[in-house]
């Protein structure tokens, strides 16, 4: 096990690594720049800019410049603003992880016991409430369900008050991106549920005298579980572009918005920060839920 | 002397109502079992041999339902029990044994887990005594290497050793009947003979009483005081070992010992029973094999045949013997 996940981690960092450099080269390669604008700045500050952010170097040399300040948590600085790109990453992360973090959390809770109750109601009126709640959810896009809860009870109720950095109220954010996720877990334990309960060991264990809440929790559960561990991936894929949307429904200023402002800005090293910030997360996630995998069902070897 | 037996079967009928309509998978048998003795049940796939074993434990899986019939284990009444009472029965009293070793233990617990699991829960031992005693189990089952065993995962263990665990759990709380549901059907000839013998080693050891279902008469000529073949839900013919294998008095069990190699002299005799199982949706009103049967007569068509003594270790339901014992007394009549 220990061996599988150095071996895990290490390959980890080679595509960490490798997004850095796709991230980079692509950013170069894009014509135009922030400083070729109409306003183009006169050629002595456009050199003494250059030089500035490197960009007089060969373009090798400004990549291992730029990976190896990215060690030293130095992101660059914003051409936009001029801030600490890693400070604005990490003031807008702790926005975007607490909506993100919510409703993965949330979204896993829920959809585990949304789904369990489905499988053990099978076609009695909880299963049925279940089933019509998580078809309307899937077919439901995110910014829709937003707009919708936003006009509701923001606007129509004035339950909930509408974001703002001093009111920062999460509740219809995490609604909003969590619904999916939950409907979808939903369905994944259920049906994963349903096939466990069918298998042979479940009858061995009732044959053997397991009373029945212990043969649902210790024999179906664990084994019921392990094709929702491997949806942990993704789900967190689908929280962190989901919460671009949410953010900017919203209005939240979290990493989101600023990887979308740093695009229409132009604003590179702000483009590449989030970006390759962005990715770093999604690996460590990945592995995360790989080696929850592994260590959940033994029959997956370890090398 | 004490004279009821330690299993009584009485009138039980097991039903699955599904979509399609209901599914009478268990229509009324009967039978006994006394202490240390080896019963066994044959009949072909589908003929309800499983989902007796099942309502015997009652773990019948939705939705079937036990719709008839009284099942005795020393005298009481199981049917009866509240579900509570059902966990401190099940692999206390009676243990069980699958067809499918691959399938049958659970792939993410060791094999350790799962045979102390049945220790714990029906006696008083701690983890430390329960795992002395999965040791000796493993040891008793046969399983080589036991200490290694008991920490491994059951998809590291080959299909006969998981049969020897899955052994191992059923006799964890030393039962007084173990039923071995097709316990070899599923594994290769050399081990097959391996688990029977070991499971006849065990009952001499042990005393318990055994259920032996298969659909291969072959499998329990040696082993088993007393047959019962099975047919469609019902019992069509019982009796001792050789009365079964040599004076078989159903047509459905004759059938059954052609198909068998063993007992045809001739290779080219070799016929497995024509037609296709029956169709437990809509029974038929008479004897369920009569559509399939080559002796079959009007009375086999309306009326179902009641079991009838062939002799003192022999019951069979076939109107060929009612029609036998009628055309000897009306030969009887003729000569005389
Ligand atoms: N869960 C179920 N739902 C519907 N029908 C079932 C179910 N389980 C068993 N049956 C039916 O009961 C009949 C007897 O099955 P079984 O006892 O498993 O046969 P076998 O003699 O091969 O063990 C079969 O026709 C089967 O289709
Ligand atoms: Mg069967």
């Amino acid at each position: 096990m220990l061996k599988y996940a150095l071996k895990r981690i290490l390959l980890a960092m080679v595509s960490v690594f490798v997004i850095m450099a796709i991230a980079f080269f692509s950013m170069n390669a894009i014509p135009g720049g922030p400083f070729a604008k109409e306003k183009a700045p006169e050629p002595a500050v456009q050199a003494v800019l250059e030089k500035r952010f490197n960009l007089d170097k060969p373009v090798m040399e400004q990549f291992f410049l730029y990976i190896s300040n990215i060690f030293q948590g130095d992101f660059g600085i914003s051409l936009k603003t001029g801030r600490e790109i890693s400070t604005t990453i990490f003031e807008s992360f702790s926005i975007s992880a607490k909506l993100g973090g919510y409703s993965i959390l949330i979204a896993l809770i829920m959809g585990l016991i949304l789904g369990s109750t489905a499988a053990l109601t099978r076609n009695k009126w909880p299963d049925q409430l279940i089933v019509f709640f998580t078809t309307l959810s899937v077919g439901m896009p995110s910014f829709v369900l937003g707009t919708l809860l936003l006009l509701v009870f923001s606007l129509i109720l004035k339950v909930v008050p509408a974001w703002s950095i001093e009111n920062q109220n999460y509740v219809l954010p995490i609604i909003a991106l969590s619904l999916y996720p939950t409907a979808h877990i939903t369905r994944l334990t259920k049906s994963s549920l349903l096939d466990v309960f069918g298998q042979d060991y479940i009858r061995t264990a009732r044959a053997k005298g397991v009373p029945r809440i212990k043969v649902i929790v210790k024999h179906a559960l664990r084994n019921a579980l392990i094709p929702v561990i491997t949806y942990i991936g993704p789900l967190t894929a689908y929280s962190l572009t989901g919460s671009m949307v949410i953010e900017t429904i919203f209005t939240i200023g979290g990493l989101g918005t600023k990887f979308v402002t740093g695009i229409t800005n132009q604003d590179y090293p702000m483009i590449m920060g989030t970006t390759i910030f962005l990715a770093i997360l999604m690996v460590i996630m990945t592995l995360i839920s790989d080696l929850l995998y592994r260590a959940v069902d033994p029959r997956i070897s370890f090398d | 002397m004490n004279d009821t037996p330690l299993l009584q079967v009485k009138n039980l009928s097991t039903s699955f109502p599904t979509e399609q309509g209901v599914v009478h998978a268990v229509n009324g048998i009967s039978f006994n079992l006394d202490i240390g003795n080896t019963l066994g049940i044959v009949g072909e796939s589908g003929s309800g041999k499983s989902v007796t074993a099942y309502s015997i434990l009652r773990i019948l899986t939705d939705p079937g339902r036990i719709t008839g019939g009284e099942i005795y284990f020393k005298g009481e009444n199981i049917l009866n029990y509240s579900e509570k009472e059902m966990y401190d029965f099940r692999g206390k009293k009676i243990s069980i044994i699958f067809q499918d070793p691959m399938t049958s233990l659970n792939p993410v617990y060791t094999v350790g887990n799962q045979i102390t699991e049945a220790i714990l829960l029906h006696t008083d031992r701690n983890k430390k005594e329960a795992n002395e005693r999965a040791l000796n189990l493993l040891e008793l089952v046969g399983v080589n290497d036991p200490q290694k065993r008991l920490k491994q995962y059951p998809h590291e263990l080959s299909g006969g050793m998981r049969q020897r665990v899955m052994i191992a759990i059923a006799l964890a709380c030393e039962p007084d009947i173990l039923i071995a549901d097709e316990p070899t059907t599923a594994l290769d000839v050399t081990i097959q003979a391996q688990i029977l013998e070991l499971m006849q080693e065990l009952q001499k050891k042990l005393g318990m009483a055994i259920i032996m279902i298969t659909h291969d008469l072959g499998v329990i000529a040696e082993m088993c005081n007393e047959i019962i073949v099975m047919y469609a839900g019902r019992i069509c013919e019982r009796g001792t070992a050789d009365e079964i294998f040599y004076n078989p008095c159903h047509s459905y069990t004759k059938g059954l010992l052609r198909s068998l190699p063993k007992f045809t002299k001739d290779r080219e005799k070799l016929i497995p029973i024509s037609g296709t199982p029956i169709d437990l949706l809509n029974m038929p009103k008479g004897c369920a094999f009569a559509p399939r049967c080559k002796d079959a007569m009007q009375i086999c068509l309306s009326e179902l045949p009641k079991e009838i003594p062939i002799n003192d270790f022999h019951l069979a339901s076939c109107w060929m013997n009612v029609k036998k014992v009628y055309d000897e007394v009306k030969e009887g009549r003729k000569n005389g």
